[in-house]
């Protein structure tokens, strides 16, 4: 960067972060940037710091040390659900969704209104929520589906439920772990059409093994290789790099 | 689903049948002696009532839900005790005007925390408060460290002793093991003879039957589909923007102010209050009553308590040492075998019955308006 150059304004920015559990650095002073409207793919071995990486940005795992700045605000220092409200959205590697309610019912928690707990005493089902309900669950291809409870739906439909459910609170950054895992081809290439849709005005950060999903969404990649990234660039570069296909993709 | 803000149909035709039963059948049936016995059942209906927003539908299994019934039981009993202790009825006690326990522990004034209780009003509100402030305290501190499941009930468990053996170890300002006995009157207005017994029953059921209704508002809102959410994954309600722990504190408290309101009517309608309403013992089995009655069903835990009570009273009249072992042997049996206690025997086996024998009986009316639609469907094909 040049000196008296006014840094990039980045959406994501995670800088020197490293976490250990007892000694052990499953993330060791990491550093990246994720541009808006970017579709970043971290992929990596087993083990590599994937999943941690998304519990620190989100908050489920405090940092030992860095920093992660999400459109200026510092989210090491800040609660889940404040970071959530600053709008940051993650989906689990299994599909997280309310077996007990109905689709609508998923949907319609995940609705940015009444977070508080009087707010959701007080909370009315309005036109409004009604129709962003519906909005999202033609996105994510359950519109008629509403009414049934989410644990009679297949994988990869409690899959497309979750990234409904992160949709639906507009999130600035969606953080997506594993979306399309078990899912069938072409469930998988629907995912793939689903999330180039929603990429308009946020930016996705998403972990995956599938190499020919990655391919089809990923705009660049990061490749984690125990807990420091080995390389990273378009895929096209980091498929080239010896680095990675020793480490990665070479198996 | 309906917009009704408290319930839908098949939910107000059952609240419709528990009032029939409580204000009309009960009382034309039963004499004043079985009728005050169903008053004292039904203040434990108000604990099972808060068991099932906490436990059933938040998932949070406290089991000191005594520590609240007994602040709430004695907060009431404290008025009473403090109108029952006029100079007048009191004249042969070294010190007049005081309590008769305090006199017998050699305690000469009234202490400053009892003489606000000379205030009915300010005693209203101590029922509520004091419980809700109590939860409110032990919830910010267990739900905000997230504290939960087996440890927090642990926990509930240990305040329940705690308050327990203070309850008993402070003799002369809480009547120790013997509780407050010797109540007399509200406001003057005598609560011992029959047609007082009858009027405080009906109070009574007038009051569960509020919190009924605050508990069906609670779970139809979306707080109550929050609660469910939180009880399966708790984590993605926490990553939805939720603050958990809020919405677990409010779960508690609403249950612990239920419990005290069920105390103060203890206090009412028994005549008495003591220590052995409060400890770890009566709280499991508040939580056996809401089991037997289903967790998840609000009319469920009310006429699981009302039985398993009824069960209580005529099986340890006649075999006083089986009843805990009958006792514990049904907790066992609804968990294993019905999980969702008799409110899910109900939903399962009685309610489908139900349904089909009314769609078989209407669709025979209706035979007919099937028959001329598909007439007139037939010059269209």
């Amino acid at each position: 960067m040049l000196i008296g150059h006014q840094p990039k304004d980045f959406r994501l920015a995670v800088s020197g972060l490293t976490v250990s559990f007892d000694g052990f650095k499953a993330v060791n002073d990491l550093s990246f940037y994720v541009d808006e409207n970017e579709i970043r793919v971290i992929i990596g071995p087993n083990g590599a710091g994937k999943t941690t990486v998304l519990d620190l940005i989100c908050g489920k795992t405090k940092a030992t040390s860095g920093s992660i700045q999400f459109r200026s605000q510092e989210l090491t220092r800040m609660k889940e659900n404040e970071i959530v409200k600053a709008g940051v959205g993650r989906k689990f590697q299994n599909p997280s969704i309310y077996d007990d309610l109905t689709v609508f019912e998923n949907l319609e928690i995940s609705y940015p209104r009444g977070r508080s707990v009087f707010g959701a005493l007080t909370f009315t089902r309005d036109a409004a929520v009604r129709d962003r309900v519906h909005e999202v669950a033609e996105m994510i291809f359950l519109k008629d589906r509403l009414n049934v409870n989410a644990d009679l739906l297949s994988h990869g439909q409690k899959q497309w439920l979750e990234i409904g459910m992160l949709l639906i609170q507009d999130p600035d950054l969606l953080m997506l772990d594993e979306p399309v895992a078990g899912m069938s081809v072409s469930e998988r290439a629907k995912t793939a059409e689903l999330l180039n849709r929603i990429i308009k005005n946020r930016s996705v950060l998403v972990i995956e093994h599938d190499m020919k999903f990655v391919e089809d969404i990923a705009h660049k990649v990061t490749v984690l290789h125990q807990g420091q990234i080995l390389s990273e660039g378009t895929m096209e570069k980091v498929k080239n790099d010896p680095k990675v296909i020793e480490v990665y993709l070479g198996h | 689903m309906t917009d009704n803000r408290f319930f839908n149909r098949s939910e107000l035709i059952g609240i419709l049948m528990l009032a029939v039963l409580l204000v009309v059948v009960l009382p034309l049936t039963l004499d004043v002696f079985r009728l005050n016995l169903v008053a004292k059942y039904l203040t434990y209906a108000f604990v099972a009532l808060g068991l099932v927003i906490c436990w059933g539908y938040g998932g949070i299994l406290s089991l000191g839900q005594g520590v609240f019934f007994g602040l709430g039981g004695y907060c009431m009993a404290m008025f009473l005790k403090l109108e029952a202790s006029s100079v007048e009825n009191t004249k042969i006690q070294s010190t007049p005007g005081i309590p008769d326990f305090m006199d017998w522990n050699q305690i000469t004034a009234l202490p400053f925390f009892w003489k606000p209780f000379n205030s009915l009003t300010f005693t209203i509100a101590a029922i509520i408060l004091v419980p809700g402030i109590f939860a409110l305290i032990i919830g910010t501190a267990m739900f905000k460290r997230r504290v939960g499941g087996t440890y927090f009930a642990i926990i509930t468990q240990a305040v329940a002793a705690i308050l327990t053996i203070l309850i008993v170890g402070q003799q002369g300002y809480t009547g120790g093991i013997n509780g407050m006995t010797d109540l007399r009157t509200l406001k003057g207005w005598d609560i011992r003879p029959d047609h007082a017994k009858i009027v405080l029953y009906f109070f009574e059921v007038g009051c569960l039957f509020v919190c009924i209704m605050i508990a069906q508002f609670v779970r139809h809102s979306k707080l109550g589909r929050i609660l469910v959410a939180m009880r399966e994954k708790e984590d993605r309600v926490r990553f939805s923007g939720y603050s958990v722990a809020n919405f677990k504190i409010f779960a508690f408290c609403i249950a612990a102010v239920f419990a005290a309101i069920g105390g103060a009517m203890f206090a009412l309608n028994v005549g008495f209050m003591s220590p052995s309403f409060v400890g770890i013992v009566p709280s499991i089995e508040m939580v056996i009553y809401t089991a037997v009655g289903g967790r998840l069903s609000i009319l469920g835990a009310i006429y699981g308590t009302l039985l398993v009570n009824f069960a209580k009273t005529g099986l340890s009249e006649s075999f006083p040492e089986l009843w805990l072992f009958g006792l514990g042997g049904l907790f066992i049996a609804v968990v294993l075998a019905f999980p969702n206690g008799l409110a899910g025997i109900w939903g399962d086996y009685v309610q489908p019955r139900i349904d089909r024998l009314i769609s078989s009986r209407k669709s025979k009316p209706d035979g007919g308006w099937t028959d001329s639609s598909v007439a007139d469907g037939a010059p269209a094909e």
